[in-house]
């Protein structure tokens, strides 16, 4: 079943087997991430310092600080309110921090765009899925990779360079296509996205958080409106990508879900972190309980 | 030119083989268009048979060039706005752009013609006029891409209607004639350089001096062989180089458009957010496909208006040209390109110029005297009268057909003739799996 994973040698190599000569500098690239990703280079893949974010008189993160383990499966839970959220916006460059850091690897990236994250290695899926709804699914998931050398106009348009771009796009499609495989949508890849029941989307949303080829996978509730069966198989997912060496940080509202599937949970109120811990920690932690029997769970 | 003739047909086969062939050319794009245009001439035909050869085909010239140079705009309009999202209600400034910087990069510097120019050659023109178009697009897309569409949108309208105030302001003409030597014209506007077209027809343009090209042409389809008029003639030749445009625009919109970047553009008129979290610089891509676009623009305007002889800033590049460039592109389907060209034919021809020409063959048969006004028109309950009347006033009632048949296209197809058609936004078939691939599981 692991051999079904997609991840980016698998495009390196049918880049390379696709044309051998030429030397392919993004597939180069990917190859070497890919490599990379499985070395621990000592910095976690994620920190965060100080986050502050207010929006007019609302603080909405309050001085935030945690750190996400190498290939951790990490959750981030907290009642309504608690800046959940916001701190997933900042992370990935949606809003910019008041104060604070984001550290990714080591590397100080706080306030850069998301797109410029994503090209790091460090994607997210949101909380209510966002499909694009007129393209099929397919192209859904074919928009995704990094280092797509057909995203140059003057590449997709000159007849010399074209072919280049499509052989590419046939690595990118096989990829596509082992990722639906992966995720068992692979029935709807010409469907509209549109189409697609709310938990076929969760699952293609994070299909094409996958194809992005990241390090850390920020989930946003994607268990949320989504039937107990679906639930399994998305955690099935999730925990055999971590397996892979994946990083995962997950919002979630069910406090099962995390404390059965999260080695390491960060509980957030109030905009701050309020304990951190192994799920049992969590569940005896005194303060925790108040926070969320104080509130509305 | 489309993929879908290539696949093989699932429906039964058809009843009859009029039907087969209406089936076919539903299925390809070229078929399609070819059809429309065959069924204009028609139309055309049958309107003007009884003036002669000559009328007929001086009519089906205008109505192809028209549906020609709509089509060129509406590619470039669908670009923008079928495929990005970009809301760009400046076409006509652009166009006027390009076509203005052609003419005063090509005109004479002697100012006893009209206004002066630099006298550069033409093929320098057309690059200036693309190049001006696309850096003052590139100008008016800095500030306001980074704003939501609609402030695009003002943006554009706003840029459109100051270039031609601009280029009607004689200030502004006595200004650069100060500055550069070189005039605009200001409100009367003006003439534009020699067609090349017509050159290679008439030695230096001169009527009375056919090139050999031009003595065969004339002899055999002119005045001394089937009898059309020699200008029909060249604009013929003129509109099949502006054909020739098409097919290239088209080809290379349609590569754009299948392609990553293509895919992209799409994501971007989908959601922004999105794009930008999967890591797509969406600011650098709406500014590159804007000025692309204006571009284009520019290059339509040129081979629109710079064919005309004479350009002007009102009325032609009033804000009411980018609305019909829009109905074009909606009533053909947008993000589509072959549905561009369609419905940039289908609206000059059927919607624009059509009812005029049916109005003033239908007065040509009505036996009867046009009422006065409106009120004694309804007050003669004679249709005959009414339908005179009608006939005359054909132009404010255009107005009204456009309006009815638009609505009518909107409920019946609302995105467009060719719209709800998926338009695959990749260099590689998508529509199955390809062999090979590993199978399910």
């Amino acid at each position: 079943m692991s051999s079904d994973i997609p991840d980016a040698s698998d495009v390196a190599e049918a880049a390379d087997s696709a044309d051998a000569i030429t030397d392919e500098p993004e597939a180069n690239d990917s190859a070497v991430e890919e490599a990379a990703k499985h070395v621990p280079s000592g910095a976690p893949p994620l920190r965060v310092e100080g986050l502050v974010k207010r929006f007019g008189g609302v603080t909405a993160v309050d001085g935030a600080s945690f750190e996400v383990e190498e290939g951790s499966l990490t959750g981030l839970i907290g009642p309504n309110g608690a800046g959940k959220s916001t701190t997933f916006n900042c992370i990935t460059g949606v809003h910019e921090p008041a104060a604070g850091s984001v550290y990714f690897k080591g590397e100080d990236v706080t306030g850069l765009e998301p797109f410029r994250m994503a090209r790091k290695g460090l994607v997210r899926t949101f909380q209510i899925a966002r499909e694009l709804e007129e393209m099929t699914v397919l192209e859904n998931l074919m928009l995704a990779p990094k280092g797509q050398i057909g995203e140059s106009a003057i590449r997709a348009v000159t007849p010399g360079l074209r072919g280049e771009v499509v052989e590419q796009e046939e690595a990118i499609r096989e990829r596509a296509w082992e990722t639906l495989d992966f995720f068992e949508i692979d029935h709807l890849a010409t469907e509209h996205a549109g189409n697609l029941s709310g938990g076929q989307r969760k699952l293609l949303e994070m299909a094409r958080a996958l194809m992005t080829d990241p390090e850390v996978v920020l989930l946003d509730e994607p268990l949320a409106g989504v039937n107990p069966t679906l639930e399994e198989k998305l955690l099935d997912r999730i925990h055999q990508l971590r397996g892979d060496g994946y990083t995962f940080l997950l919002v979630e509202h069910d406090m099962d879900v995390i404390m059965n599937n999260c080695e390491h949970v960060i509980v957030m109120h109030q905009g701050s972190v309020l304990a951190e811990g192994t799920g049992d920690e969590i569940r005896n932690n005194e303060q925790v309980i108040e926070a969320y029997l104080g509130e509305d769970i | 030119m489309s993929d879908d003739s290539a696949r093989p047909s699932e429906t039964e086969a058809p009843e009859s083989a009029t039907a087969a062939v209406i089936d076919a050319a539903r299925r390809s794009d070229l078929g399609l268009i070819l059809g429309t245009l065959l069924a204009v001439y028609l139309v055309a035909a049958l309107l003007t048979f009884t003036d002669g050869l000559n009328s007929v085909v001086g009519l089906m010239r205008t109505l192809t060039f028209l549906g020609l140079v709509y089509a060129l705009a509406a590619l470039a309009l669908n670009l923008q706005w079928g495929y990005a999202g970009l809301f760009n209600i400046g076409v006509a400034g652009f166009m006027a752009l390009g076509v203005y910087t052609m003419g005063i990069v090509v005109r004479s510097p002697d100012p006893a013609f009209g206004p002066p120019g630099f006298g550069l050659p033409l093929p320098v023109g057309i690059l200036a006029g693309m190049l001006v178009a696309a850096v003052v697009g590139l100008l008016a897309a800095l500030p306001a891409l980074r704003l939501k569409a609609d402030y695009l949108a003002i943006v554009t309208l706003g840029i459109s209607e100051i270039i031609r105030l601009f280029l009607q302001s004689s200030a502004f003409d006595t200004y650069l004639r100060d500055t550069l030597g070189v005039g605009t014209g200001g409100g009367s506007g003006m003439g534009m350089p020699r067609n090349p077209v017509r050159e290679l027809f008439l030695v230096d343009g001169q009527a009375n001096t056919p090139t050999a090209l031009g003595d065969f042409a004339f002899g055999t389809f002119g005045e001394s062989g089937l009898g059309i008029s020699n200008t029909i003639l060249i604009d013929w030749a003129y509109i099949a180089v502006l054909a020739g445009v098409v097919i290239a625009f088209f080809v290379l919109l349609e590569r754009l458009g299948r392609s990553p970047f293509g895919r992209t553009l799409k994501a971007i008129r989908e959601d922004e957010l999105v794009a930008d979290s999967l890591g797509k610089n969406v600011d650098l891509i709406k500014i590159k496909v804007f000025v692309i676009g204006c571009a284009l623009m520019g290059l339509a305007g040129i081979l629109w208006f710079g064919s005309q002889g004479n350009v002007s800033p009102t009325p032609q590049f009033m804000p009411v040209l980018t609305f019909y460039v829009f109905i074009a592109v909606i009533i053909g389907g947008s993000g589509s390109n072959a549905g561009a060209v369609l419905g940039g034919i289908v609206f000059a021809t059927v919607l624009f110029e059509g009812p005029r020409r049916v109005g003033a063959s239908l007065r040509d048969v009505i036996d009867a005297e046009t009422p006065p006004s409106f009120a004694d028109a309804v007050a003669t309950l004679d249709p005959t009268a009414f339908l005179a009347f009608a006939t005359d006033n054909i132009a404010p009632l255009q107005f009204v057909f456009l309006g009815l048949i638009l609505v009518f296209i909107m409920h019946r197809r609302p995105d467009g003739i060719l719209g709800d058609r998926i338009e695959t936004a990749a260099a590689v078939d998508l529509s199955e799996r390809p062999s090979g691939g590993e199978t399910d599981e």
